[in-house]
């Protein structure tokens, strides 16, 4: 049960955001910059695997399977490929680059200071930008909010693979500014 | 030297970074605006001390003695509530509702599952709301994020207690993204 009294239809931070609508907003405007708004150089998907993996390394399971399914969708519904990061990014398909930011990312979980240059040495010889590495950082660091704001209130974290296979896709498709589904409703239509 | 390349190396701690991305930095500084001076039950003074707290507890050196110069600007305490802060508040006046929300900071600031239902029933019984208790959360939350953010790539931050006096009066009195 959740540490406040927080709307019964919606589960993860979508109960905090109808709560208090006023910190709703800039929390959704950093998300949507973050992760979903064009970037000059690294793909949506890309974006939400940092999520998904710092979102993993807190142990945050609502945070860890919605950016995980918006990742997949993002990824031409590649579940699998989300699955390898989460278990080991360096066996993982994806980019030498994308493995650094990774590297930096966990670094900024644990504590920004554990970020060496010797980190950021090994994401520019892979062509990391600072924007890039700017990003990295600030995805890690914000993740470490959101999990946090989530879990520390205790939020309802259903364990239903199909719903956040649902809100991934919305999330993908359409950025986090649509209004979220009532999930009761959705769970009675699906005839569940 | 900070990580990356900012535009101006001159500016402290975050706000070097908030100049350098403007697109993250407004969301970053509406968010503490709304937290630390928005409309709220509890008093900025008091929101700052929770702030600059979950800062020393990251080890954020610019976050800390910045938000705690705002607290004490906030409160008309001095400068001393700086080192007070890093101590636990021994010299400073602070109700029982208050100490009971830093507890619940320090959980969230470690991971937010570490938070209790003990923790938040004392809470109440010091006569905290839910809001109280959402905005404390969500402001170690938030901290967890700007400390990481400000230490991460590894921006640089002026030392004395004293280098801070003024910004803290600014972030107390002025605002945040209006500076």
């Amino acid at each position: 049960m959740p540490h406040i009294n927080l709307p019964k239809e919606y589960p993860g931070i979508r109960s905090l955001f109808m709560f208090r609508p006023e910190t709703a907003a800039p929390l959704n405007h950093l998300v949507q910059t973050l992760l979903h708004n064009p970037h000059p150089s690294l793909s949506a998907g890309e974006r939400e695997l940092i999520a998904t993996y710092v979102s993993g390394l807190n142990t945050c399971k609502y945070c860890c399977s919605i950016h995980g399914a918006i990742a997949q969708h993002q990824l031409g519904n590649n579940a699998e490929l989300v699955k390898q990061v989460l278990d080991n990014p360096d066996t993982a398909p994806i980019s030498s680059k994308l493995k650094t930011l990774l590297k930096i990312a966990a670094k900024v979980q644990s504590g920004g200071k554990n970020v060496t240059k010797a980190d950021i040495d090994l994401a520019r010889n892979e062509g990391a930008t600072d924007i890039e590495i700017h990003d990295a950082v600030l995805t890690s660091a914000a993740f470490c909010m959101y999990n946090r704001y989530v879990d520390g209130l205790a939020t309802w974290q259903p364990d239903d693979a199909a719903l956040y296979d649902k809100m991934g896709e919305q999330r993908a498709r359409e950025g986090y500014f649509t209004p979220p589904f009532k999930v009761t409703e959705q769970l009675v239509n699906n005839d569940r | 030297m900070a990580h990356i390349k900012l535009l101006n190396e001159e500016l402290p701690g975050i706000v070097g970074l908030l100049n350098y991305r403007p697109e993250t930095g407004k969301p970053l500084t509406d968010l503490a605006e709304i937290l630390l001076r928005g409309p709220s039950s509890l008093s900025s003074g008091e929101r700052e001390i929770i702030a600059a707290s979950v800062s020393y507890w990251n080890g954020c050196h610019f976050c800390h003695t910045s938000h705690a110069a705002a607290a004490a600007a906030h409160l008309k305490s001095g400068l001393s509530l700086i080192d007070d802060i890093k101590a636990g508040l021994p010299q400073t006046p602070v109700s029982d509702k208050l100490r009971a929300l830093l507890h619940i900071a320090h959980q969230v600031q470690r991971n937010g599952k570490n938070v209790t239902d003990e923790d938040i029933i004392e809470a109440h019984e010091f006569g905290a709301t839910d809001i109280e208790i959402h905005d404390t959360v969500l402001i170690a939350a938030a901290f967890c994020m700007y400390n990481r953010y400000v230490d991460g790539l590894g921006t640089w931050a002026p030392g004395p207690n004293e280098a801070y006096a003024e910004m803290g009066e600014r972030m107390a009195h002025v605002g945040y993204g209006k500076f």
